[in-house]
């Protein structure tokens, strides 16, 4: 059920980034998402794309570091509150969250939303439960 | 200033003197060292050489060298000229994988290399009136038991502190008026800092001088802690293989350090062809011991790199001096005073499941020397969050640590991103720019 993200390993140095977008621009990779956790010296790139395996087929042809890794997504309503409430419903159930993020929406009003958590399926009940609405792989596919 | 000397007669030799007495003890090293230990007389059979045609100091050239693979190869016992039980002490190097040496003493040994630096002490100032506080290393290192016996040589009373535990250090060298400090330099800068940190001005402390060795500094550092403690600093030279400690040392003119040449020969060579090279030259320090019993070594290529000079000294020492060494000839690093191969930190990746693919940056702030290391990191070692890659970089850098005692800051790079080269790899970045 759970949506795979594509985890890429940057040096925090120039052109880096660039060249990870540029490659997949060249196999029109859509992407879906895109988010960055930074230290001074390396970077955490996590994307959500329309051709995961052409996207990591490429980079690690590049000698591009990368990962698939399974985390949970989530269709929001546009309004205030709404993930407030999927993070008290995850919270409360015990669930950490490791880290999130938003991303590109094709239906209006919507809002969707990347989590990662240690357990995808524990999560997802979680949340199905409480009657929000799972994101599932077709809804990113090109 | 009346001059001081621990051993008067010999210190001030005239030189003639001196090269006669040499020769007349290279002739019975040589000897000893040939009907004792096979490994190296066989060396010498196989450049045709025999004791007979050792007559002196001018036949030296004729002797094969010995290296530190030579020591390995002959690890534990190869290189022991005396039966064991005339030994009363082994000392071993700081490595801590195969690189380890091991050095054997007879009490005359112990006595020879207390003396050497027992003048190194008295040359510094120090008296039996002294206190001196030893935070060298206890145990096999010989930097704490070299500067201890010298002490105790010298008549001084010795504080035998060993490294580490600042603030006992401190409160020792206060309360019990500490007049000399023998510790490595870059701990000798932190004492002095920590004083200042703990409202201490310079002038505060019971000391005059300090005797500093088992690691590279430079003229600056010497000048900045003789500032922050109010002291004059002195240089030491040594190592395992020769002894420890004292094989050479500064007097007050701190002008190169003097070697204690009639127990330790020494030459300076090209280190690529082996050559000697004349006097003023920079090459290859290599040693040969005079009057050892348990562990002489002949020729002995110390890899460190320095000049040597005859020129007359101030201090009326007639032996020849050595300047701070320059470098090592070969891979090996003295970080914080204790030897690093690159080899022992490539054991730890390959332990620890990395590809053995690092560089290590050697570099040195606040008078303290820093070590990076930079390793790739392999797809299955990559995780999706920060917390996973820096628990693998300090999961690592306990590892290391545990090998070389000495904390690293270790940095997992990018796979292919540590440059790859033809033959022999440049693995080490040494930044600490020491000597010009």
């Amino acid at each position: 059920m759970a949506i795979q993200q594509l985890t890429v390993f940057l040096e925090n140095k120039q052109g880096k980034l660039a060249k990870v977008t540029d490659l997949l621009a060249k196999e029109g990779v859509d992407l879906r998402a895109l988010s960055i956790a930074d230290t001074a010296e390396f970077g955490i790139l996590r994307m959500i794309v329309s051709n995961i395996e052409k996207a990591k087929k490429v980079l690690v042809e590049n000698g591009i570091l990368v990962k698939i890794t399974d985390v949970v997504g989530v269709r929001l309503t546009d309004k205030p509150g709404e993930l407030a409430d999927v993070l008290s419903k995850l919270d409360g159930a015990g669930v950490n969250v490791e880290y999130l993020y938003a991303f590109l929406v094709p239906v209006a009003g919507s809002a969707y939303v990347a989590l990662r958590v240690a357990e995808n399926d524990e999560a997802e009940q979680i949340l199905k439960k409480a009657g929000f609405h799972l994101v599932e792989a077709k809804d990113i596919a090109s | 200033m009346e001059k001081r000397y621990f051993q008067k007669e010999t210190e001030i030799m005239p030189y003639e003197q001196l090269r006669q007495l040499q020769s007349e003890k290279l002739v019975k090293q040589v000897k000893h060292v040939y009907e004792n230990v096979p490994y190296y007389r066989d060396l010498m059979q196989k450049k045709g050489v025999t004791p007979e045609d050792i007559h002196g100091v001018d036949d030296l050239y004729k002797l094969p060298f010995l290296s530190k693979a030579d020591l390995r190869d002959t690890y534990p016992y190869g290189m022991l000229a005396v039966p064991l039980s005339e030994c009363v002490r082994i000392q071993s190097t700081s490595g801590t994988t195969g690189k380890r040496v091991i050095a054997y003493y007879t009490q005359h040994d112990i006595d020879l290399w207390e003396e050497c630096c027992a003048r190194a002490i008295v040359a510094a100032g120090g008296s039996k009136e002294d206190i001196v506080q030893v935070c060298y290393g206890y145990g096999l290192f010989t930097g704490g038991s070299g500067l201890h016996g010298g002490s105790h040589k010298v008549g001084s009373l010795t504080l035998p502190m060993s490294s580490g535990n600042t603030e006992r250090q401190i409160q020792f060298m206060m309360d019990l008026k500490s007049t000399i400090l023998c510790c490595t330099p870059s701990y000798a800068a932190y004492l002095g800092e920590s004083l200042k940190e703990r409202g201490y001005k310079p002038t505060d402390n019971y000391l005059k001088a300090g005797i500093f060795g088992a690691e590279p500094w430079t003229e600056e550092m010497r000048r900045d802690i003789e500032k922050s403690l109010g002291i004059k600093a002195y240089d030491i030279y040594g190592l395992t293989e020769t002894s420890g400690p004292g094989v050479a040392f500064e007097c007050e003119y701190q002008c190169g350090m003097h070697i204690n040449e009639d127990h330790f020969l020494a030459e300076i060579i090209d280190p690529d062809t082996g050559e000697v090279l004349p006097e003023g030259s920079r090459g290859e320090l290599v040693f040969t011991s005079l009057d050892k019993e348990a562990f002489p070594l002949l020729r002995y290529r110390t890899r460190d790199i320095t000049v040597l000079t005859r020129e007359k000294c101030a201090c009326g020492r007639t032996h020849v001096r050595m300047k701070k060494p320059m470098g090592r000839s070969d891979d090996m690093l003295i970080i914080r005073g204790v030897n690093v191969f690159p080899s022992q930190i490539e054991t730890v990746l390959i332990q620890e499941g990395y590809a053995p693919n690092y560089r290590i940056e050697v570099d040195r702030a606040n008078n303290s020397d820093t070590l990076d290391v930079y390793v790739e990191l392999a797809p299955e070692q990559f995780t999706d969050t920060v917390s996973g890659i820096t628990a693998r970089e300090r999961a690592l850098a306990g590892a290391i640590k545990t090998m070389l005692g000495i904390n690293p800051a270790v940095h997992l790079v990018a796979p292919k991103s540590i440059e790859r080269s033809e033959g022999k790899a440049v693995r080490v970045v040494d930044k600490r720019k020491l000597h010009d």
